[in-house]
């Protein structure tokens, strides 16, 4: 008996658990699987504005629904995957794009890193050049013949 | 000079750090910018709250300056502003036209009921399609547009006595003086 109410329960568990996924992903009627990817492809290059460690595509906030529903249309409409961006970066700026445009702005962002790079090499190959100018004396009891 | 080198690297990092929180704290680092400011207003059509089969159009706004501003009943922050909005309001010189954003009408109307209506005008948005034209992410957002329907002033957020004075009012102020 009480078996049986716990199957009957776990069931309904299930059942409703499922439904309850099925509403977070929302399925949309692609015309086929490339439509689809594409789509999945898009999403996920894209930040959600509200929430904005998510993309697009992970993103359960209302906004973020909102934007997939734009963007299928607009896929529906035959608008290429620039456009749609386009149309985002109009109106929620470049903070939507996971992977900034290279621009004045963002040169810093960009070559930064590289920057960086060119220094700390600079400065590493400034005091190679000045221990071997003969500072070496000077270094040497550093190394006692301690093998350890 | 040499030993003070480890020193100096480390007070610029301090430096560093300290630039980064202090400019934490003036900026909210979660506000993205608008491409729309100092842009024309995109062009909606949207039905009031009160009579949804009247609608309201950009151009039947353009003319005068005013504040819209985006609420919902379900948007917890809007309660924190809507006292500012109410005790504010009157003085700004602006009319205050209210956005009601992605929200149920009888739902919006409770709450207007349980909290004033501080707005002169109120349009709805239920599906939250127009809203998207203008960059809204979240309520509360406020966009101060003018009488050419150009958008002067965006704020994310509720405004605070502090926002409105620092913010909203010089940003009046300056809009009024350009075009009175």
């Amino acid at each position: 008996m009480t078996r049986q109410l716990f199957r009957m329960l776990l069931a309904a568990s299930l059942l409703l658990g499922g439904f309850a996924h099925a509403q977070a992903i929302e399925p949309m009627p692609f015309k086929d699987h490339a439509q689809e990817l594409r789509f999945q492809h898009l999403t996920h290059q894209l930040r959600c504005p509200m929430c904005q460690n998510e993309t697009l595509a992970d993103s359960n906030a209302p906004i973020a629904r909102d934007l997939r529903n734009q963007i299928f249309r607009m896929m529906q409409q035959g608008r290429s995957d620039e456009e749609i961006k386009q149309y985002l970066v109009a109106r929620y700026s470049e903070f939507v794009l996971y992977d900034p445009p290279l621009k004045p702005g963002t040169w810093l962002l960009w070559f930064g890193p590289l920057l960086i790079l060119c220094g700390g090499t600079g400065v590493v190959l400034a005091a190679i050049r000045r221990r071997n100018r003969g500072d070496g004396a000077a270094e040497a009891p550093t190394d006692n013949g301690d093998d350890w | 000079m040499n030993r003070l080198l480890p020193f100096i690297g480390f007070m610029l990092l301090v430096g560093l750090f300290g630039f980064g929180i202090w400019w934490n704290t003036r900026h909210d680092p979660n506000a993205i910018p608008t491409p729309l400011l100092n842009k024309p207003a995109p062009a909606f059509n949207l039905p009031k709250l009160y009579e949804p089969a009247q609608t309201v159009s950009k151009a039947d706004l353009l003319g005068k300056p005013y504040l819209l501003n985006v609420f919902a009943s379900w948007c917890i922050e809007c309660g924190v502003e809507h006292p500012v909005l109410t005790a504010e309001g009157p003085s700004l010189g602006v009319a205050l036209v209210g956005y009601n954003y992605k929200d149920a009408p009888a739902d919006a109307k409770n709450w207007l009921a349980r909290h004033g209506n501080p707005y002169g005008l109120l349009i709805a948005d239920e599906p939250g399609q127009t809203a998207i034209d203008f960059g809204v992410y979240g309520a509360p957002e406020s966009f101060l547009i003018d009488a050419k329907g150009v958008i002067r002033y965006k704020h994310i957020g509720p405004l605070t006595p502090d926002v409105v004075a620092k913010e909203l009012k010089p940003a009046i102020a300056a809009m009024l003086k350009e075009a009175p």
